[in-house]
C-alpha cells in the first residue's frame, strides 16, 4: 500500500515507538515566542536541565507587542516583562532571537518561511496552534502547549500520538473575487469547526495548487480551525521557487540535492487516507462569517441559516446573540466601522499587495478605521519598497508596525466593545478582539472593499 | 505531576459547546511568566460582566453548583494552544473535565497538568445535564484505574478510552519530560543517521 505525504515524514521522525502508535517524534524547527515560552524556561531550569539543540530554535516577539513606536519602551508593564523576560532567556542560552527593532523580526509563522527557516519535510513546533501554516511547504507542522515547549527544549523530541489522515481535495478554477481565503473558510464552513479533530489534513487538488506559497500558507493555517493538528501541501515548483533565494534556506548544491529529496514528498497514488472530502472550485465564493467559531460561514451573498435541530441549537443561538445578528438576515449593506487587515493568516506581501491594487485611488468611508499590520519588518519594508503606503495612507488606511495585534487583541489594538470588525485574521470567537467585540471573518479583498464602502458588499460587483 | 486515580465528586454544568479557549482564559490574561494564579481570570468574560461584577446566571457563579469536575459540551478547548487553559482550570480547583469531545490540544495539555479529560457519549452528557438541574448535589465517579465513569445512584455508567502511556503517567504522576530526557543516547544516535541534516 502507497503511503500519504504525512506518513513519509512522519515515518522519517520518529526516533521510537513506545506502544500503540505512541511516538517518541524528533523536531527539527523549534520557534518560540514570548507567550508560551517563559514557564518552559522555568521548568527545565527547576529541573536542571540543558537545552538540547539550541540552534534548532529561533525566537521573536509578536504576540503582545506594540504596533506603534516600537522604538520605544513597551507602555504597558506586564508586557514590556513578558519580551524582556524573552530577551533574557535566549541571551542566557544563546537562541537566535530576533527581537523588536531587528530587520526580521515579525509573527513567528510569517518570518520562519520568508527568511528560509521553514523547508520541505521538516517537523516544525511552536507553543501556537497556527503553526500548522508551514505545512504549505510540505512539512510536518503543529501547535504544542508549554509543557510541551518545555519537552522540545530539553531532548528536541515530543510524544506523540499519530494522527489520522484526512485528504481534502479542491480541483477546478477559482472565480473572481475568490481568494485563499475563501477556499479555506468554505472547507470550514462544510466540515465545522470540529469536523478536522484528530486528523492531519493534505489539501491537494489543481485549485490549491494553483495557489501561490503565500495563498497555501492561508489555507493551511486555518486547519485548526477545524480541530485539525495541522495541514500540509505536498511540495512543487512553486515551493522551490519560493524558497531559492531565502536568507537562511540552503543554496547552490546543498539545494539541488535538498530539492531532488523534496521531489518525493507527496502522496503516492494509492495511498489511502482515513477519510477524503472533494470540492468543486467552482462552488467557491467569496466568504464571510456571522457566528463565533470560524465554521459558521457563509458566501457573502446567503442569508445567515436557521438555528439547527442538533444538540449545538443552544450554541448557536447564543453566537447570533452575541453577534446580535438573525437567522434570514443577509449581511450585505451592514454598516460596519472596523477593518483590521492582519494576522499570520493574511498579512504577508501578497497579501497588502491584494488591498493596495483595490484601494488604489479610492478612499475609505468616513465612518471606518481602517488598520495594515504588516506580518513582518520584512513584510513592512517590502511594501514601503512598492509604495504601498503611500496608496493605504492616500485612501485612509493606516500601515503599523508587525505583529499579531488585533488578531487575540493582547496589546493595544482592541476593538470597542459591542462594535463589528471585518477581520482578515482566523478566529471569531467572543471577545477575541476585545471585550464584547464582534469580529466578522473574511479575505483582505472583502475587507478593502468594506472599508470603501463603510458597510459589507459583495465585491464582485465591484471587480 | 501529581497522582490520580479516583474521583468522587459534584460537578459543575456547562452545556454549551465549542467551548474555546479564549473562553477559558482571554487573552489579555496570558501576560504572567509563571504558571500560578490563573484560576481568577477563568471563564472570565462569562463570570463577570465589564465593570467586574459577577454575572449570576453562570454556572461557576451559582452557589448550588460546587466540584473539582466541570462537565461541558462537546468540542471543549478548541482554538489556541494555550496551556494557560489548562493551567486556569487546575489553578480554580478543577481535576476533571468531562465532555463528549475534546480539542486535540487541549487534551494534551491537560493530560500534561494531571487534570484528566474524560471522553462521554451525548447521551451521557444529555442525561447528566438533566439531572443536575433538577438536583445541583449529583455526584459523578471517575476511576482512572477501570476507566469508568458513572453518574453516583444511577445506572448510567461508561468505559472511557485513555492511552495505556498516560494513564501510567497520571497513575504515577510521571511527567513526558522525564521519558524524553532518558532517550538521550536514543536521540544522538537518530540525529547521526538522519539523511537531511537541516
Amino acid at each position: 500500500m502507497g503511503k500519504t505525504l504525512f506518513d513519509k515524514v512522519w515515518e522519517q521522525h520518529v526516533v521510537k515507538e513506545i506502544s500503540g502508535g505512541i511516538n517518541i517524534l524528533y523536531v527539527d524547527l523549534h520557534l518560540i515566542h514570548e507567550v508560551t515560552s517563559p514557564q518552559a524556561f522555568s521548568e527545565i531550569e527547576e529541573r536542571g536541565l540543558p537545552l538540547f539543540r539550541k540552534e534548532k530554535m529561533i525566537a521573536t516577539a509578536d504576540h503582545n507587542v506594540p504596533t506603534i513606536n516600537q522604538h520605544l519602551e513597551i507602555k504597558d508593564d506586564l508586557s514590556r516583562k513578558q519580551v524582556q523576560k524573552l530577551g533574557e532567556n535566549c541571551d542566557k542560552y544563546a537562541i537566535e532571537y530576533y527581537a523588536l527593532g531587528n530587520d526580521y523580526q515579525g509573527i513567528v509563522h510569517v518570518i520562519g518561511p520568508e527568511l528560509g527557516y521553514t523547508l520541505p519535510g521538516k517537523t516544525i513546533v511552536c507553543g501556537d496552534s497556527h503553526t500548522s501554516t508551514h505545512g504549505a511547504f510540505g512539512a510536518i507542522a503543529f501547535g504544542i502547549g508549554t509543557s510541551q515547549v518545555a519537552q522540545v527544549m530539553a531532548s528536541q523530541c515530543l510524544i506523540q500520538t499519530k494522527p489520522k489522515t484526512m485528504r481534502i481535495t479542491v480541483d477546478g478554477e477559482l472565480k473572481k473575487g475568490v481568494l485563499a481565503k475563501d477556499v479555506i473558510l468554505y472547507i470550514i464552513a462544510q466540515l465545522s469547526a470540529d469536523g478536522g479533530t484528530g486528523y492531519f489534513i493534505e489539501y491537494a487538488g489543481s485549485a490549491i495548487e494553483s495557489l501561490s506559497m503565500e495563498g497555501r500558507m492561508t489555507v493551511c493555517n486555518m486547519s485548526i480551525e477545524m480541530g485539525a493538528r495541522g495541514g500540509m501541501i505536498a511540495p512543487d515548483d512553486t515551493t522551490f521557487d519560493y524558497i531559492k533565494g531565502r536568507q537562511f534556506a540552503p543554496s547552490g548544491n546543498e539545494l539541488e540535492d535538498a530539492i531532488h529529496h523534496w521531489k518525493e514528498l507527496k502522496s503516492d497514488n494509492d495511498a489511502i487516507f482515513d477519510k477524503e472530502y472533494q470540492f468543486d472550485a467552482a462552488d467557491i465564493a467569496p466568504m464571510i462569517t456571522y457566528g463565533t467559531n470560524p465554521g459558521m460561514g457563509i458566501k457573502i451573498d446567503a442569508k445567515i441559516p436557521m438555528t439547527p435541530d442538533t444538540e449545538n441549537s443552544k450554541s448557536f443561538d447564543k453566537a447570533l446573540k452575541y453577534m446580535n445578528l438573525k437567522s434570514g438576515e443577509s449581511l450585505i449593506g451592514k454598516p460596519i466601522n472596523h477593518i483590521f487587515i492582519g494576522s499570520c493568516t493574511n498579512s504577508r506581501i501578497e497579501d497588502l499587495r491584494e488591498v493596495a491594487a483595490y484601494v488604489k485611488g479610492k478612499q475609505k468611508a468616513k465612518n471606518v478605521n481602517a488598520l495594515i499590520v504588516p506580518g513582518s519588518k520584512q513584510v513592512e519594508l517590502q511594501a514601503k519598497k512598492e509604495g504601498l503606503d503611500k496608496i493605504f495612507s492616500a485612501a485612509g488606511f493606516e500601515l503599523r508596525e508587525p505583529g499579531c495585534s488585533a488578531c487575540l487583541a493582547m496589546n493595544e489594538d482592541k476593538i470597542p466593545e459591542g462594535e463589528y470588525c471585518i477581520s482578515t485574521s482566523n478566529r471569531n470567537f467572543e471577545g477575541r478582539q476585545g471585550p464584547g467585540a464582534r469580529t466578522l471573518l473574511s479575505s483582505p479583498l472583502i475587507a478593502a472593499a468594506t472599508a470603501i464602502a463603510g458597510k459589507i458588499i459583495d465585491v464582485r460587483d465591484t471587480l | 505531576m501529581k497522582k490520580f486515580n479516583t474521583l468522587i465528586s459534584t460537578a459543575i454544568p456547562l452545556p454549551i459547546s465549542d467551548i474555546d479557549t479564549d473562553q477559558i482564559i482571554p487573552a489579555r490574561y496570558l501576560k504572567s511568566t509563571n504558571r500560578e494564579g490563573f484560576g481568577k481570570h477563568l471563564f472570565y468574560d462569562w463570570r463577570f460582566d465589564n465593570n467586574g461584577k459577577q454575572n449570576p446566571d453562570f454556572a461557576l457563579n451559582q452557589a448550588k453548583y460546587s466540584g473539582e469536575i466541570l462537565v461541558a459540551g462537546k468540542n471543549f478547548g478548541c482554538g489556541s494552544s494555550r496551556e494557560h487553559a489548562a493551567w486556569s482550570l487546575t489553578d480554580y480547583g478543577f481535576n476533571v473535565i468531562v465532555s463528549s469531545f475534546f480539542a486535540d490540544i487541549f487534551k494534551d495539555n491537560a493530560l500534561n497538568n494531571g487534570l484528566l479529560p474524560v471522553q462521554v457519549s451525548e447521551q451521557f452528557l444529555t442525561s447528566f445535564f438533566d439531572r443536575v438541574s433538577k438536583d445541583s448535589s449529583t455526584k459523578i465517579k471517575v476511576d482512572l484505574e477501570n476507566q469508568e465513569i458513572e453518574i453516583v445512584g444511577t445506572s448510567e455508567k461508561e468505559n472511557f478510552q485513555i492511552s495505556a502511556y498516560k494513564k501510567e503517567c497520571l497513575m504515577n504522576g510521571y511527567d513526558d519530560i522525564d521519558y524524553l530526557v532518558s532517550l538521550k543516547e536514543e536521540i544522538e544516535l537518530y540525529e547521526k543517521n538522519k539523511v537531511l541534516t537541516y
